[in-house]
């Protein structure tokens, strides 16, 4: 069995503030993420997907066909956005932490997935997102409905 | 517990299956179809699962399986176009895959010892593609 992990980039910005709590409250738990008009991040994402060799092409996965899926269901919908102001999923009460904009992502290919891979194989596996190189995030897509 | 060990090497392939149309092959591989080939600086980490050692409190020196990796790896695909110069990638194409594999292949005997065993192996062909091959 192979996994085979592919990085794509994104850059968008977002503020973190939840209408379920007051102002303070909100500056106190989120603290620069907090500022009214919002950030920027480089998000780096890795989408890693299992399965076995096509014998015949030596690939577990076409990345090409990875590549389009990402693409249409990630990147043209992240890049360069404000997350909050022009994502429907954060337009409530769902603060786009990058623990839910991996959930959000996850769902996206896992939605998917099936278009872009038809047979049993391959599976996605995970997603991580690195909102810096220093705070990662990552997901079992099993574990994502 | 798990170690791991990091190296390099450059070398340059084509990606075309034989039994594929050009068609196929261009759709499935891209540019890496190009028949003249082109390259990577491939970074390879092996890691080995084992216990450490109650004297030496290691699993197994990381000297010697550096050695290990330079002398069943390194020093057969540094610098070489590796279609035409390091079988089997002259019968089967040299996908990130098939590296990881066949890596694990010349790996496995000289890794495989009383208190560790080979873990995995992980190939990147450039840092926005790599594969984790586990064996079988």
């Amino acid at each position: 069995m192979f996994l085979v992990t592919r990085r794509y980039q994104f850059a968008a910005s977002h503020r973190l503030h939840t209408p379920q709590l007051s102002e303070e409250a909100n500056q106190r738990l989120y603290g620069k993420c907090n500022y009214p008009y919002g950030h920027g991040h480089n998000y780096v994402v890795e989408v890693s997907a299992r399965g076995p060799l096509d014998e015949a092409t030596g690939c577990a996965l076409s990345v090409p066909d990875l590549d389009a899926l990402v693409r249409r269901e990630v990147l043209e919908v992240f890049a360069n956005r404000n997350l909050n102001a022009e994502i429907p999923v954060f337009e409530g009460d769902l603060v786009p932490t990058s623990e839910n904009l991996s959930v959000e992502i996850c769902r996206r290919l896992k939605r998917h997935w099936h278009e872009a891979f038809p047979g049993a194989w391959p599976k996605l596996e995970l997603i991580r997102i690195a909102e810096t190189p220093r705070n990662i995030f990552e997901v079992d897509a099993d574990e994502i409905a | 517990m798990i170690i791991t060990r990091k190296v390099e090497f450059s070398a340059s392939h084509v990606c075309r299956a034989p039994g594929l149309s050009d068609e196929e092959n261009e759709r499935r591989f891209g540019t890496a179809a190009n028949p003249h080939g082109h390259g990577h600086n491939y970074v390879l980490e092996v890691s080995l699962e084992g216990e450490p050692d109650p004297v030496t409190g290691m699993v197994l020196d990381l000297k010697e399986l550096k050695e290990i990796l330079n002398r069943e790896v390194v020093s057969l695909y540094d610098h070489r176009f590796l279609n035409y110069e390091v079988p089997p990638f002259d019968k089967v194409v040299p996908t990130t895959e098939n590296i990881a594999r066949d890596v694990w292949g010349r790996l496995q005997r000289h890794l495989n010892r009383d208190g560790h065993r080979l873990h995995s192996v992980r190939v990147y062909e450039t840092p926005d593609l790599y594969v984790d091959y586990f064996g079988e």
